[in-house]
C-alpha cells in the first residue's frame, strides 16, 4: 500500500512593524476611562479602525480587572488588537495577544504565535530620517501617513484631509484638514503653514480641534510647536 | 480622437445631469457627434431631462451584460441628430455593471463618436468610480457652498488615482464647473465666492452657470437648457463653458437674465 504524502508549498512567515496607537490605562481607571470617554466625545471616530494595543504595565490587573477593562474598552467600541505588559497568568486565550515591545522586524523563521510583530519603540531606536515631499495638494479624503521623518506639501491640506508625519510637517498651502506631527513621540516636532485653517492639530499625541483653538489665528501664516504639556501657535507673519 | 467627459460632483443635486445635457447638446450644436451616458443605474434621471423618456427600450446594463446590442439601445435626439443618448436602467442597480462591460461599451463607443458624456451619479460607490474610470477629461460641477467644495476636493482626489489615466501616471484634465451661482447673494456673503471656491479646489474654472429659473423650466419641458432656451443666461454660460471646453479663450462672465430699463419695457416679442 502506498500513502500519499502531499506536498504543500512552504510557508514564509514574516515580520512587518506597523504603527499602532498605544492605550495605557492608569489608576483609578474610572478617571482613566471618563478621559477615554471625553476624547471620543469630542472627537467622534477617534477611535475607529485604528490598530490599538493596551498598554496595562501601569495598571497590574487581576485577571477579573483585565477582563473588566477590556469590556469597558469593548463597549466603547475600541478595537484592541494587543495587551502589553500583562502577566502571562491573567492573559486568557480569547483576549488580544500579548506583544513584546520593539521588536525588530525582519524575516522570521520561526512562527511565534505568542507575539504578534507589532512594536515600534521609537525611543530606542531612532528610524533613519527621511523627508516626504508632495509636490501638489492634498485632497478631502486622502491620508498621508509617514512615520518615518517630515513631510512637506507644496499644495494645501484639503478639509477632511489627513497628514499625518514622524517628523515635522510644512505646509506651503493651506491647511483646512488635519496635520498630526511627531506622532511617534517625538516632542520636537512642529507644524508649518501658510495659512491655517486646520480642523485638528496634534504633535506627540497632544491635539487641539479647530474648536479649541478659536478664530485667532485662522487665515494666518502659523508655526506649533510643544512646550512640555502646551500646544504654541505663532503667527509667523 | 474621441474624447470621454465625466461630469461628477460626489454631492448630489449641484446640477451634475442638467450639465450633462446642456454640455452635450451645445456640443452636438457645434456639429460634434455626441453621446450622452447615464451612469445612474436605478436612479435615472437624463432620459426625462433628456425628453426620451418614453423612447428607451435597452439601457446601459443590457449593453454591458451582452443582451442587446450598442447599436440597439441608443437613442438619437430627435431635434438633433448627431446627439445620442445611452439611458442607464432603473430596475437594476449599480452592482449590475462590470469594469469590463462599461470598458468595452466605451470603447465601442470611441468608434462612433467625437465626444463620450458620461453623467456620473451621486457618491463615491461602484458607479461614480466607474464613471470616472475611464474618463479623459473631467467636470466637476459644485455650487458654491461648503459641502459641495467639499465633496468635490474628494471626488478630485479621486480622480487623480482611481481613474485608468491616473493608474498609468498621466492626469486627467480636470475643470470646474460652478452652478447655482447668484453673484449679489455671494456678495453679500451667503454663499461662497467664486475666489473661494477656486482658491480650495485649484483646478481651472470652465464656467460658472448662474441660478436661473430657466433650468428648471427646461427640465420640465425635458430639453437641455442649450437647446430649450439659448439665449437664456444659464444657456450662455453653457456655451461659453464648451467653447473653454474645445480649448478657446472665452472671457469669463457671468451672464445674467436681469434686463435693463428697455428690457423691461420690451420684454418680450410678440410671436
Amino acid at each position: 500500500m502506498t500513502i500519499a504524502v502531499r506536498t504543500r508549498p512552504s510557508l514564509r512567515f514574516r515580520g512587518k512593524s506597523f504603527l499602532a496607537l498605544v492605550l495605557a490605562p492608569t489608576v483609578p481607571l474610572r478617571d482613566w476611562l471618563e478621559d477615554v470617554d471625553a476624547v471620543s466625545k469630542s472627537s467622534p471616530g477617534f477611535f475607529d479602525g485604528r490598530a490599538i494595543i493596551v498598554d496595562v504595565s501601569a495598571l497590574k490587573p487581576s485577571k477579573s480587572e483585565l477582563k473588566f477593562l477590556l469590556a469597558a474598552l469593548k463597549m466603547r467600541e475600541i478595537r484592541i488588537i494587543g495587551l502589553e505588559g500583562a502577566a502571562a497568568a491573567v492573559v486568557d486565550a480569547d483576549m488580544p495577544a500579548p506583544v513584546n515591545g520593539g521588536r525588530p522586524a525582519g524575516d522570521i523563521e520561526m512562527p511565534d504565535f505568542d507575539a504578534v510583530p507589532i512594536p515600534a519603540a521609537p525611543q530606542s531606536q531612532p528610524a533613519p530620517v527621511t523627508a516626504l515631499m508632495i509636490e501638489g495638494s492634498v485632497r478631502s479624503g486622502q491620508s498621508v501617513i509617514h512615520t518615518e521623518g517630515d513631510v512637506t506639501i507644496l499644495g494645501s491640506v484639503a478639509s477632511g484631509a489627513e497628514v499625518v508625519a514622524g517628523g515635522s510637517i510644512h505646509i506651503y498651502g493651506a491647511l483646512r484638514g488635519r496635520a498630526i506631527a511627531g506622532c511617534t513621540g517625538n516632542g520636537k516636532a512642529r507644524i508649518f503653514c501658510s495659512k491655517f485653517e486646520a480642523e485638528l492639530i496634534a504633535i506627540d499625541g497632544l491635539y487641539k480641534t479647530a474648536d479649541d483653538l478659536g478664530s485667532k489665528f485662522r487665515g494666518q501664516p502659523i508655526q506649533v510647536n510643544l512646550d512640555g504639556e502646551s500646544m504654541i501657535l505663532k503667527s509667523m507673519d | 480622437m474621441a474624447k470621454i467627459l465625466v461630469v461628477t460632483s460626489g454631492k448630489g443635486g449641484v446640477g451634475k445631469t442638467t450639465s450633462t445635457a446642456a454640455l452635450g447638446a451645445a456640443l452636438a450644436h457645434g456639429g460634434e457627434k455626441v453621446v450622452v451616458i447615464d451612469f445612474d443605474v436605478g436612479l435615472r434621471n437624463l432620459d426625462l431631462v433628456m425628453g426620451a423618456e418614453r423612447r428607451v427600450v435597452f439601457d446601459l446594463i443590457n449593453v454591458v451584460q451582452g443582451d442587446a446590442k450598442l447599436s440597439q439601445a441608443l437613442i438619437r435626439d430627435k431635434r438633433m441628430e448627431n446627439l445620442s443618448l445611452l439611458p442607464a436602467s432603473q430596475t437594476r442597480d449599480k452592482d449590475a455593471l462590470t469594469e469590463e462591460g462599461v470598458a468595452r461599451v466605451l470603447a465601442d463607443l470611441r468608434e462612433k463618436f467625437d465626444w463620450i458624456i458620461c453623467d456620473s451619479p451621486a457618491g463615491i460607490e461602484r458607479g461614480a468610480t466607474l464613471a470616472m474610470r475611464h474618463a479623459d477629461v473631467a467636470v466637476v460641477v459644485t455650487n458654491p457652498e461648503v459641502s459641495s467644495v467639499r465633496d468635490s476636493d474628494r471626488i478630485i482626489g479621486l480622480l487623480d488615482s482611481k481613474t485608468e489615466k491616473a493608474e498609468k501616471g498621466e492626469r486627467v484634465e480636470k475643470h470646474l464647473l460652478l452652478t447655482r451661482y447668484d453673484p449679489v447673494r455671494a456678495e453679500r456673503g451667503e454663499m461662497l465666492k467664486k475666489e473661494d471656491v477656486l482658491e480650495i479646489l485649484s483646478i481651472p474654472l470652465l464656467g460658472i452657470i448662474p441660478e436661473s429659473e430657466e433650468v428648471l423650466r427646461a427640465s420640465n419641458v425635458g430639453a437641455p437648457v442649450t437647446f430649450n432656451n439659448p439665449d437664456s443666461a444659464p444657456g450662455r454660460a453653457y456655451f461659453d463653458a464648451v467653447r473653454r471646453l474645445k480649448g478657446e479663450n472665452v472671457e469669463m462672465i457671468i451672464p445674467s437674465d436681469r434686463k435693463g430699463l428697455l428690457g423691461k419695457l420690451f420684454g418680450r416679442r410678440a410671436a
